[in-house]
């Protein structure tokens, strides 16, 4: 029955894969692409139904199992920050080649401006470069109508689909019409050409040639699709193409109909027919796209001659950055970008650690131990312990990527740092430290590794960590020495106690691992809270 | 009908139950909504926003352009002041006059009321001490919403139903106790305005 729900993007494709039949969600929390699992893992019919909705390790095992589901018959989806898709490359890649049997998509959630992240990669470039086609809605709704059109077109055309959607898209709510009559797809059900998934070079030479030919169907497809449309205006000086929400913003600046001929783009690759069509009639193209100029590049090619390409390369759009209604108006010929001044007594207000997070306490001790070693080097992680970097504790030199502080920690003592130490949270080494714990064993590397343990994934909001209750073991067993391996409880009463074990591992010549383990400070006031909620009734 | 909303404050403050309950009321009158939030890193003790826009007619952007707002709703005096180039020539700014203060660099307050005092339409109010004058401490963002309340284009009573859908679960005194705080601070800013 069709109902109307007041969602966020997030939720509306959370929504749409449960009214889709998805056997499961697989993904690791991140930002913005956090609530779609959240959702899932809350809504009664999909408990109801036994979707699988635990997160994974990290985004490759999550693609894996994905594609495992797919290979089987049955449908799935992947969620995943932008950065993710760079841990799921390799599986996502790759699965353009297998194809899919059961639905698949791949649902990317990208961050321009970079409100939560560390860059603001476009996730559209991995489409392009898999052979996967990819679909950027642009409202809330069309979240919900492409989730499951992406479903089904995955089944259609025997391929992985990839959902590309940003911060605000993902984060700004909206009422939804849906459909709640949910679609059956129980059955297990073998790919028809069961040897195109095993990617020996011989049947990868065949698939090759085979995907690129559904690519170019593909391509038809995306001149004919529902969710792309030409527009046409009066004013033919020029034509304006905009991808995704970049959409609402070019409307927002025409409220009473377009004066340009306006090709929206929801469905790539790119419909090259309806971009032709416009570029017979318009003297010049205005390229609006949300995160980096794709197709502004694609249609300006190497030599740059012919039709006048407008966009984020040639200055009339800001170059890096979200666009928005205001940062566009130049391009349409609507004057100039209104003042941001703000008045000057407004001061930046930059997030940090809670008051009595167990990171501050990690921090304070290792400030107070190396302060002794004025060439000392911490090599930090993604998580809630970045906020080191800012004060009071301006305590780490480096964050790269999800895993990165021990293995930079291991280069660098290999190039001749002492001392070298690496902090990084629990989730962080199971998603991507563990591999790299190995690395440093396995060559007796002298660093010291703190795996600050607060038992939860905390910058995402307090999801499930894959290693709780597993860490020291895990340490042992990847070859640390047990009497290297010390667990202490961040707090600060226990001050003497952590810095005299910081100070006894960083000169010990071999791999230390300290775990500081305190519960993260939300979740435990989240916990408490249940707790007494649930004693009153 | 078309109003534009910018709801304010710090990390942890609850601006988004108060965009709960205007997006609730909206909702039960058939309005257009859109409302976009910040989750992640910036939740952590920094600043935040949320767009919150109303129509009676669809809704193009998610976010409001500058000089497009016509109400900020703010739980902190320094952060109304950040949205300030988002604010329409006619516009009301409604925040409370109690100072977050989690950064060492805070400015003198006396600066940010200056700065504030400049707004042409302002209702500055101290929604902690009236939720605490009101007994319900908690209810500070009540009093705020209730301030705000003349300038979001629609009727108290459906603002008050709203508080009613979305307390109910809690119970009748829950909700009779956030009614109080709104109708408290809903009084200032009719004080204010005479």
């Amino acid at each position: 029955m069709k109902n109307k729900q007041l969602l966020l993007g997030d939720e509306a494709i959370a929504l749409a894969a449960i009214h889709a039949g998805i056997a499961g969600v697989y993904a690791y929390p991140g930002t913005p692409s956090t609530e779609i699992t959240e959702f899932i893992q809350g809504n009664r019919i999909a408990q109801e139904r036994g979707v699988h909705s635990r997160w994974c390790t990290n985004e490759k095992t999550a693609m894996e199992a994905a594609l495992g589901v797919s290979y089987v018959g049955r449908r799935a989806i992947v969620c995943m920050k932008h950065v993710g898709m760079n841990v799921a490359a390799d599986a996502f890649v790759n699965s353009g080649i297998t194809g899919a049997n059961g639905g698949l998509l791949v649902i990317a959630a990208d961050d321009p401006s970079m409100h939560s992240s560390q860059n603001e990669q476009d996730s559209r470039f991995y489409g392009k470069f898999s052979f996967i086609p990819v679909l950027e809605p642009s409202n809330q709704q069309e979240a919900y109508d492409m989730t499951r059109f992406g479903l089904e077109l995955s089944e259609k055309m025997r391929t992985p689909v990839m959902m590309r959607v940003t911060t605000r898209m993902a984060h700004s709510r909206a009422v939804v019409e849906v459909d709640d009559q949910i679609e059956e797809h129980t059955e297990i059900r073998f790919p028809e050409n069961a040897r195109s998934w095993i990617l020996l070079p011989a049947i990868s030479r065949r698939r090759y040639v085979e995907v690129l030919a559904n690519y170019q169907q593909l391509e038809e497809m995306a001149n004919e699709s529902q969710y792309n449309a030409y527009i046409d205006g009066p004013d033919h000086s020029m034509g304006v193409i905009a991808c995704g929400i970049a959409y609402n913003y070019l409307m927002e600046n025409m409220p009473e109909g377009n004066r340009f001929p306006v090709l929206k783009i929801s469905q790539y690759p790119f419909p090259k027919g309806l971009i032709r069509k416009m570029s017979e009639t318009c003297e010049s193209i205005l390229v609006l796209e949300e995160g980096q100029p794709l197709l502004e590049e694609y249609l300006r090619g190497i030599l740059d001659n012919g039709k006048r390409v407008l966009g984020r390369l040639s200055g009339e759009l800001p170059r890096t950055g979200e666009l928005t209604a205001d940062n566009i108006k130049p391009a349409l010929g609507l004057g100039e970008v209104p003042s941001e001044e703000i008045p000057s007594v407004v001061t930046a207000r930059p997030p940090a650690l809670c008051q009595g997070c167990g990171h501050r306490d990690v921090y304070t001790a290792l400030n107070q131990v190396l302060a002794e070693y004025p060439n000392h080097r911490v090599f930090s992680d993604i998580g809630c312990y970045t906020l080191g970097a800012l004060p009071p504790f301006q305590a780490i030199h480096s964050t790269v990527d999800m895993g990165a502080s021990i293995t930079m920690a291991k280069g660098a003592a290999d190039a001749g740092l002492f001392p070298a130490v690496s902090v990084i949270g629990d989730s962080t080494f199971t998603h991507s430290g563990m591999t790299g714990l190995l690395d440093a064993v396995n060559s007796k590397a002298p660093i010291t590794v703190v795996i600050s343990d607060n038992l939860t994934t905390g910058m995402t909001g307090g999801q499930d960590s894959a290693g709780t209750g597993k860490l020291e073991r895990i340490c042992e067993a990847i070859g640390v020495e047990p009497e290297h391996i010390r667990v202490v409880v961040p707090l600060a009463k226990n001050m003497p106690e952590i810095t005299e074990i910081i100070r006894e591992e960083l000169n010990y010549q071999g791999v230390s691992v300290i775990i500081p383990r305190r519960e993260c400070i939300q979740t435990f006031a989240r916990k408490a809270k249940q707790r007494k909620a649930e004693a009153k009734n | 009908m078309k109003k534009d909303i910018i709801l304010a404050g710090v990390g942890g403050q609850g601006i988004l139950s108060i965009a709960t309950i205007i997006g609730d009321a909206a909702l039960n009158q058939d309005l257009f909504l859109k409302q976009a939030e910040v989750h992640g890193m910036s939740q952590r003790g920094g600043d935040v926003q949320s767009n919150l826009r109303l129509s009676s007619n669809p809704i193009a952007s998610d976010l409001i352009p500058l000089r497009g707002a016509d109400l900020i709703i703010s739980l902190e005096p320094m952060e109304a002041l950040r949205y300030l180039p988002f604010l329409a020539e006619d516009g009301w700014i409604v925040t409370n006059s109690e100072p977050f203060v989690n950064i060492p660099n805070y400015p003198e307050i006396d600066a940010v009321m200056a700065e504030l005092k400049k707004v042409k339409n302002l209702v500055l109010l101290n929604v902690d001490e009236i939720a605490k004058e009101c007994g319900n401490p908690r209810a500070a963002n009540m009093v705020l919403l209730g301030a705000a309340s003349p300038y979001l284009g629609m009727e108290a009573e459906k603002i008050e139903a709203g508080i009613a859908r979305i307390f109910g679960r809690k119970g009748q005194e829950v909700v009779d106790s956030n009614i109080e705080a709104l109708r408290a601070g809903r009084a200032v800013a009719l004080g204010a305005e005479n």
